[in-house]
């Protein structure tokens, strides 16, 4: 998934982002992959994740179309790890978000163990990638280096605002937005915890990290 | 994508929103517009706003009065508040824009949502990028600039001109009218998506030339490149060949996507091909 490689950041930035995602084969070993690919949720959402997702559907944060009125009183912020499970209906992408290594390296060890047959692959720092590999005896198979950004960056935004954005490979979150949100937690007008989720919610495969993204959010009141 | 005028409150959640920034409030008409060439189709106003259906004379009446008053409500910022999006009916060639920018569109030549490649994430069941090898995929548009087919045919051209082979599975690729030369097909060279990966394969030992073409390419164009490299590991799991070529020329390598080498090909599936596996 592109939509994860090219997050903005170091890799210290990447300490509590860790996305592990399922894939099946077009034509290879899709045929039979549904129960697995809800398998794989299933097993994610017991180690705690900070986001679960799948590509049609979208992550544990979603939009609503009939919202209620009374919601900007008291939105709800709860991910809801359940809907995602019971909403996937088609193979496609299924992706974890752990913000803790710990998290992470259980997990890869317990898909492992669960021996699903789906490709799996885990996007993070290079090293945690590897991390997540030693711990459950796993050697890599092969890996997709990010080169980062080049060409015409001269339009790009703060950083930021970029590792906030990119946290949505496919573009879902934009800049403008990320930049509002920033904007306003500085002016105190919401939390860290409530410019994450509308954020959140615009990721349309569930590879946001609103763990990470309310650290960074969180930079920028210390940074006052 | 349109915006109905008789719904529009011109509440501007929607202008902060668009990734392409192809949404502005209309000083003459007073309502959100899109600007209709610099949209990309991407669906993120339409799916990722939260609707509520509010009667728009009331909304507007009472956002009057508070300005009038000037008392600033604010509302959620993810928000339309009379639901006022409203999908086109898309044709040939502007339904391109969205197969390219809306991720949960699967797309017609691979059937793979996103921006429709499986690159090495399925490299444990396809052996696309065999040992010796090296997959690049050369990412447009990305991250929220947006990226044109005419810019796009520029890099295939130089990579075709040196003899590079381009994935066959790859929406890129579906879309030349000649692969042999990397040229697209004509009727979609203006539309404007909001990424795209070109897909190639090469033998490690022209990763730097390679890379040092697309470096020559990018400074023609205006849109942002994101290069992907993707490699198979050796048996140990270690790739001592591809990163540090890749430090030599300088990337600081931060992250990377690991194919941990768990898939393999259904026996249903493939009767005859899942005897021999391509992960062993």
């Amino acid at each position: 998934m592109t939509n994860t490689l090219h997050r903005y950041g170091d890799a210290e930035s990447f300490r509590d982002d860790f996305v592990i995602f399922a894939m099946a084969c077009k034509g290879g070993n899709d045929a039979d992959s549904l129960p697995k690919l809800r398998r794989f949720l299933e097993i994610a959402a017991e180690y705690k994740p900070v986001n679960l997702g799948d590509a049609r559907h979208g992550g544990a944060l979603r939009p609503s179309k009939d919202m209620n009125p009374m919601a900007h009183w008291n939105r709800d912020m709860t991910p809801d790890f359940q809907t995602v499970i019971e909403g996937l209906d088609k193979p496609t992408t299924c992706a974890a978000v752990f913000d803790n290594k710990v998290a992470a390296e259980d997990f890869v060890k317990r898909i492992k163990e669960e021996d699903l047959g789906l490709s799996i692959n885990i996007s993070t720092s290079i090293d945690g990638a590897e991390q997540c590999c030693n711990h459950a005896g796993i050697p890599r198979h092969s890996v997709g280096y990010s080169l980062g950004f080049e060409g015409g960056t001269d339009n790009l935004p703060s950083a930021q605002v970029m590792m906030l954005s990119t946290m949505c490979g496919h573009g879902m979150v934009s800049h403008s937005l990320a930049k509002k949100m920033t904007d306003w937690v500085k002016e105190g007008r919401r939390t860290p915890a409530e410019a994450v989720t509308y954020m959140a919610r615009f990721c349309s495969c569930g590879v946001f990290n609103p763990s990470r993204a309310k650290r960074i959010l969180e930079g920028v009141i210390d940074a006052k | 994508m349109r915006i109905n005028p008789d719904k529009c409150v011109a509440c501007g959640n929607c202008t902060y929103v668009c990734p392409m920034e192809a949404i502005y409030i209309d000083p003459v008409i007073k309502r959100a517009t899109i600007k209709r060439d610099e949209c990309v189709e991407c669906y993120a106003c339409f799916n990722g706003l939260s609707q509520e259906h509010l009667n728009p004379t009331i909304v507007r009446t009472t956002r009057k009065l508070f300005a009038m008053l000037r008392i600033r409500f604010e509302p959620e910022p993810d928000v339309c508040p009379t639901g006022a999006f409203e999908p086109d009916e898309l044709v040939w060639p502007r339904v391109v824009r969205r197969a390219f920018s809306d991720p949960r569109v699967p797309h017609e030549s691979t059937g793979v949502e996103g921006r429709g490649t499986e690159e090495v994430k399925t490299n444990d069941v396809t052996g696309r990028v065999k040992v010796g090898e090296v997959g690049f995929t050369i990412e447009f548009g990305r991250p929220g600039v947006g990226a044109r087919f005419t810019e796009i045919q520029e890099m295939c051209w130089a990579l075709a001109k040196v003899g590079v082979s381009f994935e066959k599975k790859n929406p890129i690729t579906s879309l030349m009218s000649d692969v042999a030369t990397g040229t697209l097909r004509e009727d979609i060279l203006n539309e404007k998506v909001m990424s795209a990966i070109v897909e190639i394969k090469t033998t490690i030992d022209r990763t730097e030339e390679i890379i040092r073409l697309v470096w020559d390419v990018e400074k023609r164009l205006k849109t942002v490149i994101a290069i992907g490299v993707g490699t198979r590991c050796d048996e140990n799991g270690e790739d001592h060949i591809v990163e540090p070529i890749l430090e030599r020329l300088g990337y600081k390598l931060q992250r990377a996507k690991t194919n941990i080498g768990l898939g393999r090909l259904s026996p249903a599936q493939n009767p005859a091909a899942a005897k021999e596996t391509v992960n062993a």
